[in-house]
């Protein structure tokens, strides 16, 4: 979708601000909020690309009002209503539905470590063939889906070349509909700086994409 | 917001969905065992053992996977090397990527809307604003992290290092040299 998420290149949001000797967290309700995002997210009921997705499409001026943290609360919460996890009627009033049975939590604190140690590698197994070699001219499609994607607007229509591939990745537009993994290749393809951003870029810059097959035309 | 989330947390916990003794191991972990000295450790290492350095550079994922290091936000790993002839930036335009088993969390800088949005316009402004000058025949390489790759640079061992073992040199590489925003300071004799 082409919502205010997809930043790259934009001006207005003035200068990067980093902080002298930053905390992991700056309060303890940050901690939290990652925490039982991932906790509640051992149900399996979603996958990272619809979680992405249910982030971009807060409302526009809340997504750039909001935190980091903020917006992890949000989309936390509207995932687990979508997958019916907790019921609007038990988030205004803070207590269980009696109807429902209390239920085992996935993520028990043994767990936790051999979690985050695993992690959720996307590589799939494919026996297709590549569609691009290294060194390739490609153009980035010219596509302005409505769903989620991982291909920036920056660098839509605009030439690049592969540099190489990764195998195949789940593709995030098909799995954040719940549509499947469909896994396809998945490339590192450099723009030139002034392919992006015209003369003014230094020309020995460049940018560089992963970018997934269908993301791509030949040049 | 911190009522807010205490009172989401105690209807998860009474509905049985999350364990809170499961977050209190979550946080800890990221608090405390997994941050930027465990990038510091593979850099101080490709730094001072060749062979360790080819393997890290060819497969990433695996060389890191020596220390430990693996898993969430770190699943497919791919380190970019700078040189006197190119230096290399990490950015997410599009949400926060960022390699957490090697660097922790990234801080919140990282994550804002400037830096999203300029990083791939203007990455030399935005290397300025952080006290770096890259000369103009310096190739500047920007890695915008739209996939499931996530990418550390491997600074340049700075000179007057040649006498610290690894440990010693992995305490002068901070998180931002591994973001690409800094460098990795000399020693002042």
């Amino acid at each position: 979708m082409n919502g205010v998420h997809d930043m790259g290149g934009m001006h207005g949001f003035g200068p990067v601000e980093p902080e002298a000797d930053e905390p992991v967290f700056h309060a303890p309700w940050e901690a939290r909020v990652l925490a039982l995002r991932r906790a509640v997210g051992a149900w399996r009921r979603w996958n990272i690309d619809a979680g992405r997705y249910s982030i971009e499409t807060l409302p526009p001026a809340d997504y750039l009002r909001m935190s980091y943290y903020e917006k992890w609360l949000a989309s936390c919460i509207k995932l687990m209503l979508g997958a019916g996890l907790v019921t609007p009627q038990e988030l205004a009033s803070g207590r269980r539905d009696p109807a429902v049975p209390v239920a085992t939590p996935p993520l028990t604190p043994e767990k936790v470590l051999p979690a985050i140690a695993a992690g959720g590698p996307t590589l799939r197994v494919t026996s297709a063939a590549p569609r691009f070699e290294a060194g390739a001219a490609v153009r980035a499609r010219d596509i302005n889906p409505t769903g989620h994607t991982r291909l920036p607007r920056y660098v839509r229509g605009r030439r690049g070349t592969i540099e190489c591939h990764h195998g195949a990745h789940v593709f995030p537009d098909s799995n954040a509909r719940f549509e499947g993994e469909s896994p396809q290749y998945l490339y590192t393809v450099r723009f030139a700086a002034r392919e992006l951003w015209g003369e003014a870029a230094n020309p020995a810059d460049a940018v560089y994409l992963d970018l997934w097959e269908d993301y791509l035309e030949p040049a | 917001m911190a009522l807010r989330v205490k009172a989401l947390e105690s209807l998860l916990v009474e509905k049985g969905l999350v364990d809170p003794a499961a977050l209190d191991v979550m946080i800890d972990a990221y608090e405390n065992r997994i941050g930027p000295r465990n990038g510091a450790r593979v850099v101080a290492r490709a730094w001072t053992d060749p062979d360790y350095k080819a393997r890290l550079m060819k497969d990433a994922t695996s060389a890191i996977a020596e220390f430990g290091y693996s898993g969430a936000q770190g699943e497919h790993m791919v380190v970019v090397e700078n040189t006197p002839a190119v230096h290399n930036l990490v950015v997410c335009t599009l949400c926060s990527c960022y390699p957490w088993p090697v660097l922790g969390l990234p801080p919140v800088w990282y994550k804002s809307s400037a830096y999203r949005s300029r990083a791939v316009i203007d990455p030399r402004g935005v290397l300025a604003e952080f006290g770096l000058a890259v000369p103009d025949e310096v190739a500047v390489r920007v890695w915008d992290s739209t996939a499931e790759i996530r990418y550390l640079v491997l600074p340049e061992r700075p000179a007057g290092t040649d006498g610290l073992d690894a440990e010693a040199l992995a305490a002068l590489v901070s998180r931002d040299a591994m973001v690409g925003v800094a460098k990795v300071p000399g020693l002042t004799p």
